[in-house]
């Protein structure tokens, strides 16, 4: 017999994730690292995390990375690409560290068109801090900062990051994928790698929202909480390539 | 590059040094007044094939500068008071991440967004910083638009040498004002970054830069060795200046363009008999506590100038520690205090009186 | 014919992948981990796994190797 599904190459010998039990966020790890070994491009790359859960990235792959303060991660990975242009450059973030606190950081590097990889995990919360409001958190939904649910007079709407990115005319690609079935995440793969690609080929910004359970500040198990992705996130956040160039 | 002299504006010659020294990137939000600096630099960096990105705000100016140190190169920013403060969050994590941001801050008037006339309230700012925790930044402060030459040099072999962020504190005045300067070639080493700087991990360790440091005494251990290398930082950079300091009874002391006006009022008080001597830190930062201290012991009085509410006047006081008398004269903004205004503040100090706030 | 390894070190006992096994042979152990929940083990007496990988696919702790 030989192994078929083993961890990829690109990832620590010796790790095990700090995540809670059943989040997605090692799903997305794991399928970047993946794409990296495929690609080939380990050694070519330089990441920029900053802050949430999205920033124990560097824990588990293994390659260059520099840590940003919160938001600033497409800033900090704009100044990396500008100093290294043959370099492959990619952040990973979170929604809120993504779409709010650092939405114009986020949307001014995809205008730019940078040549630049950004993955955003949008789990509708702020995961690290114990489940918050957060800028994709969805109408009605309770957090520990909507105590009665989000209502529009009261909190606002949540932000359709992918869509407001494909309209940035220096983005290449834009899509958005969920990992809530075997199906969904070997497309999420593939967008994965396309948003590496299109960096590779020189065309712009690509762009992956990737819709994410987060069972414990959810307070559900792991299966229903991917009912919740299914049912009550993708109708809000539908999955989809919005821009392919 | 030649030696030769050329008439030049401060904030040009900041910007031509930047070239000079070998910056290769630089990432800049407009604000009077300095603007000149982004301004020469777009068109000089394309012509270089160097980068230059008008980023969408001082945020991401310094975090792009962040980001592109972190791969070895040599890039700044630079930028003014009211959006330095927005910057202090990115320092506080590049010193923590010791590394080598270059920012220039050429001060104008605040509390708030206060207005374009010059100013030195950024001391505070600039020596202890707006960031959160324990850390320190190499501060340069020049006097004339030469010395924002050899500073904006300085700073950048500092700030490789170290892995420290350094500021390099200029005022609205010198920014605008013109003078011959030379700029000669870069005069310093370039510094070996191979063993820190991220160029992708082929054919060795991944390397992670970061100050998260999920245990104690990770935690503690890190701030003790930054603040450690800062005690070498200040065994070795700590420069400053000073004139007739051996016979003088009273040292007046400034920094940046003030020092131009407190020499000029030195040699009015001498020509008038008063024994009056200059000191003049060019490091802020590490700042010459020694030197004031050993001149306190001597008994020499100490009158500090300068254009705010008696910030550099504290460190003075401090490193004095009551051996001997500090005076303050000041304004907190606006015209330069001028050198008769200097004088007859020294004057009144030296009979007892009070020079605090010396057009009042 | 296939097979998987379960890591235990890694495994935080989510149970994602009992729910996505189609032939449901991964289950519910009655052993405990260090935290006390019921560890997940692979039962295939009658060599039914075909090494389809799913269970691998969806594990968010990269816990199941996966032989075919």
């Amino acid at each position: 017999m030989q192994q078929i599904f083993s961890k990829p190459k690109s990832m620590k010998k010796d790790f095990r994730y700090t995540f809670c039990p059943g989040c997605d966020h090692g799903i997305a790890i794991r399928l970047i690292g993946e794409v990296i070994d495929e690609l080939g491009v380990r050694e070519e790359i330089i990441s920029s995390t900053s802050v949430g859960c999205s920033v124990f990235l560097y824990d588990f792959l293994d390659i260059d990375a520099v840590e940003a303060p919160h938001g600033r991660a497409l800033a900090s990975a704009t100044g990396v690409k500008r100093a290294r242009p043959d370099k492959v450059v990619f952040t990973y973030s979170g929604d809120g560290d993504f779409a709010s606190i650092g939405l114009a950081e986020s949307m001014h590097t995809a205008l730019r068109g940078e040549n630049i990889t950004a993955f955003c995990i949008n789990n509708t919360t702020y995961g690290m801090t114990g489940g918050q409001l957060g800028p994709t958190t969805l109408m009605g939904q309770k957090t520990t900062t909507s105590p009665t649910g989000r209502n529009k007079d009261y909190y606002g709407y949540p932000i359709k990051i992918a869509e407001h990115i494909a309209l940035c005319d220096g983005t290449a690609f834009s899509a958005r994928v969920s990992l809530d079935t075997v199906a969904n995440i070997n497309k999420a793969k593939q967008a994965i790698k396309k948003a590496f690609q299109v960096q590779l080929e020189g065309k712009g910004f690509g762009f992956v929202e990737i819709l994410s359970s987060c069972p414990t500040n959810w307070h559900m198990t792991p299966e229903e909480a991917h009912e919740r992705v299914r049912n009550e996130m993708m109708p809000v956040f539908p999955l989809g390539v919005f821009k392919e160039i | 590059m030649t030696t030769e002299k050329v008439l030049i504006k401060g904030n040009y010659a900041i910007a031509q040094a930047a070239v000079n020294a070998g910056c290769q990137c630089y990432f800049g939000y407009p604000i009077t007044p300095q603007t000149e600096i982004g301004e020469y630099l777009s068109g000089k960096m394309q012509e270089l094939g160097r980068a230059y990105v008008c980023a969408e705000s001082e945020l991401g100016a310094i975090n792009m500068v962040m980001g592109a140190v972190s791969t070895g190169v040599k890039a700044m920013t630079s930028s003014s008071s009211c959006a330095v403060a927005l910057m202090q969050e990115a320092l506080s994590y590049a010193a923590s991440d010791e590394l080598p941001v270059v920012l220039v801050n050429v001060m104008r008037t605040g509390p708030g967004l206060g207005y374009i006339y010059p100013a030195q309230g950024d001391y505070n700012q600039a020596v202890y910083g707006g960031g959160n925790g324990d850390y320190k930044i190499i501060v340069l402060a020049p006097s004339t638009v030469q010395e924002c030459v050899d500073l904006t040099y300085r700073a950048f072999y500092l700030a490789q040498k170290y892995r420290n962020p350094v500021i390099l504190l200029a005022d609205g005045l010198l920014g605008q004002m013109m003078e011959p300067a030379s700029f000669g070639e870069y005069p310093y080493p370039e510094v070996d970054v191979s063993g820190w700087a991220l160029t992708g991990a082929k054919g060795r360790e991944a390397r992670k830069i970061y100050s998260v440091a999920p245990d104690e005494k990770k935690q503690i251990q890190h701030i003790y060795d930054l603040h450690k290398k800062f005690e070498v930082i200040a065994e070795n950079e700590t420069t400053y200046e000073e004139f007739n300091i051996d016979d003088a009874e009273i040292v007046l002391t400034a920094f940046g363009s003030m020092t131009r006006n407190i020499k000029a009022a030195m040699n009015v008080l001498r020509s008038k008999g008063i024994k009056a001597g200059c000191f003049r830190p060019v490091t802020l930062s590490p700042f010459p506590h020694n030197r004031i201290s050993e001149l306190a012991l001597k008994g020499k009085d100490f009158a500090v100038v300068e254009m705010n509410m008696g910030q550099m006047f504290k460190d003075v006081k401090y490193a004095v520690d009551g051996k001997s008398k500090v005076d303050l004269i000041n304004r907190p903004c606006g015209e330069w205090l001028s050198v008769e205004e200097i004088v007859a503040g020294v004057e009144r100090v030296m009979q007892g009186g009070k020079a605090y706030a010396a057009n009042i | 014919m296939g097979k998987i390894v379960i890591d235990n070190n890694r495994c935080k006992s989510c149970y994602i992948c009992t729910m996505t096994c189609p032939k449901g042979l991964i289950k519910k152990s009655d052993k405990t981990n260090r935290l006390g929940d019921y560890m997940v083990e692979f039962d295939d007496k009658n060599s039914e796994c075909i090494g389809c990988a799913m269970c691998a696919k969806r594990c968010p702790d990269m816990a199941i190797d996966v032989y075919r």
